[in-house]
């Protein structure tokens, strides 16, 4: 679409739209990042010699990996899946049960204010904090194990569901749930009737998909003492044990690839 | 529709045939065994004395972790700006390669969806499935402790994260612009510069700073395995048992982290 040179005009090439249509905050923004990239790099404390070092130290580390070693630790690679399998399943659980009701409690368009602000707020805790700072907080309680590791994971679990289910509820479809009322429902039967099918569908897929997230995390609770496979992993680590480490990552990773087919199945089936 | 006859021979509505009733009931069964038995084995790695005690050590614990020790927030702005560069340059690292994986990895852009595309989604999965801190666990073994083990940890998870959305909404384009580029002559590039590329801006921009967001929020963690950012601090702070410094580094990773949810959220509701 180059313009059409008018006699006596500059010709002008046609420029795609940018994504910031105001020139000013457009290059206030570029500024803003070329300072920014500029100060980041010139305090950022990097041993380079150290860095350099790393390329052939990588490659024998890379070395130590191969061949995997599956059998020497079987034992404790099976333990430390089961009890983060266990994990997962419980907080799982426990984290769905406990987040349906702080879900109804933030929806704006089932609950009272105060309540739905205590809910947020219960919403929002959960959520700021990384699950390994969580844990830290649990194992001090608790002592060290996969308990602290499930109550980490629940806990988390409690803020993610919430969230996203609140926000189902607020943009279900009004007449459904008014047609129900109007048949002179209570507020239980009103849930189970008018808005229950109406989330059922993507509440699954929620919970599938956090079934898998909270895998993947309970992978790496051990690094602080919360049980699981983690546990070994950083065991083997300590140990230099590269094989069994290499080994241990192989497991999760075709865990992990065989929890996200299963969960995007599910949610490709209910959705 | 499942219908049933009452006792007065009268027809009922029932949500189920029986047999779904009873297949409904078995699976509920299943699931509630499965719970059991996991907390079961839980149970029983777990020292039950230590958390029937856990009121009282909680109650002991915050008791230590107030009054917090706010003059050691002094020593903090370094390892927090530290943390903040290790998510940013992070993210930045992980969208200049992140972007290229996308590209090769989507059905509609692949060079090859033989060869290629399955290198591309291996590439994702991998780097999806192993946690930043795990990443940071080998990195700091390679390059010793430090930010850069910190910057490369995090941008290799975000690789996968970046790929996986944005082939998605390479995916999801509008074919009718493609063609209509590729009507004028264009080449391949030139398809991918004005028919493509334009369509997925928008969903680029989002998914980027979706990503710092959770970076920032990645980055705080990572040095407790030695890889920079305020984490070696909270670790060194655990360590000695300090707790009113614990106290004040939790503070600042909650304001930080507030305040990047909130940048994000609004820089996701100006370009979507």
């Amino acid at each position: 679409m180059d313009a059409v040179a008018l006699p006596g005009a500059p010709m002008r090439r046609w420029r795609p739209k940018p994504l910031i249509d105001n020139a000013w905050t457009r290059y206030l923004v570029y500024l803003g990042a070329i300072l920014y990239a500029a100060l980041a790099f010139g305090t950022l404390e990097i041993n380079w010699a150290r860095a350099a070092e790393g390329f052939e130290r990588g490659a024998r580390f890379i070395a130590g990996f191969f061949p995997p070693d599956f059998i020497t630790k079987r034992q404790e690679i099976a333990e430390g899946l089961l009890e983060s399998i266990t994990m997962t399943v419980v907080s799982t659980a426990i984290g769905i049960i406990l987040a349906v009701p702080v879900a109804l409690g933030a929806a704006r368009n089932l609950a009272p204010l105060p309540i739905y602000l205590l809910c947020r707020a219960v919403i929002a805790l959960s959520r700021t904090f990384q699950e390994i700072i969580i844990a830290i907080v649990f194992v001090a309680m608790v002592g060290f194990g996969p308990l602290a590791g499930m109550l980490t994971l629940s806990f988390a679990t409690i803020g993610f569901m919430a969230k996203l289910l609140a926000e189902d509820i607020e943009e279900i479809e009004t007449s459904q749930a008014e047609a129900v009322r109007a048949t002179g429902a209570s507020w239980f039967q009103l849930l189970a009737w008018g808005i229950q099918p109406q989330v059922l569908p993507r509440f699954i897929g929620l919970s599938a998909y956090r079934l898998d997230i909270n895998f993947r995390e309970s992978a790496v609770l051990g690094l602080v003492g919360a049980g699981g496979i983690g546990d070994t992993l950083n065991n083997a680590f300590e140990r230099y044990e590269f094989d069994t480490a290499a080994a241990i990552m192989l497991i999760i990773i075709v865990i992990v690839m065989g929890c996200e087919y299963a969960s995007s199945w599910i949610r490709r089936k209910v959705q | 529709m499942p219908v049933a006859s009452t006792s007065s021979g009268q027809k009922a509505w029932m949500r189920r045939t029986t047999s779904g009733d009873l297949a409904v009931w078995a699976a509920w069964l299943a699931g509630v065994a499965i719970v059991v038995a996991s907390f079961e084995i839980i149970s029983q790695a777990t020292i039950w004395a230590f958390v029937w005690d856990a009121p009282t050590q909680g109650a002991d614990l915050i008791g230590r972790m107030f009054p917090p020790r706010w003059s050691y927030l002094d020593q903090l702005w370094k390892p927090m700006w530290d943390t903040i560069n290790m998510a940013t340059l992070g993210t930045g690292l992980a969208i200049l390669l992140g972007v290229p994986v996308a590209f090769l990895a989507a059905h509609n852009t692949t060079p090859s969806a033989l060869l290629v595309r399955p290198i591309a989604i291996f590439v994702i999965v991998a780097s999806r499935s192993i946690n930043s801190l795990i990443w940071a666990l080998l990195l700091v073994v390679v390059f010793g402790p430090g930010t850069l083990a910190g910057i490369l940890s995090i941008a290799l998870r975000s690789i996968g994260f970046i790929g996986k959305l944005l082939y998605e909404a390479i995916e999801e384009i509008d074919r009718t612009q493609v063609e209509a580029v590729t009507a004028t002559g264009a080449g391949r590039a030139q398809v991918l510069a004005w028919g493509i590329v334009p369509q997925i801006m928008p969903a680029f921009a989002g998914i980027a700073v979706f990503r710092w967001d959770i970076n920032i929020r990645e980055a705080t963690v990572l040095g407790l395995v030695g890889a920079g950012g305020i984490g070696m601090q909270l670790q060194a702070s655990i360590n000695v048992l300090a707790w009113p410094q614990v106290t004040v580094i939790f503070a600042l990773i909650l304001v930080t982290v507030v305040v990047s949810e909130w940048l994000s959220a609004r820089v996701r509701h100006a370009v979507i």
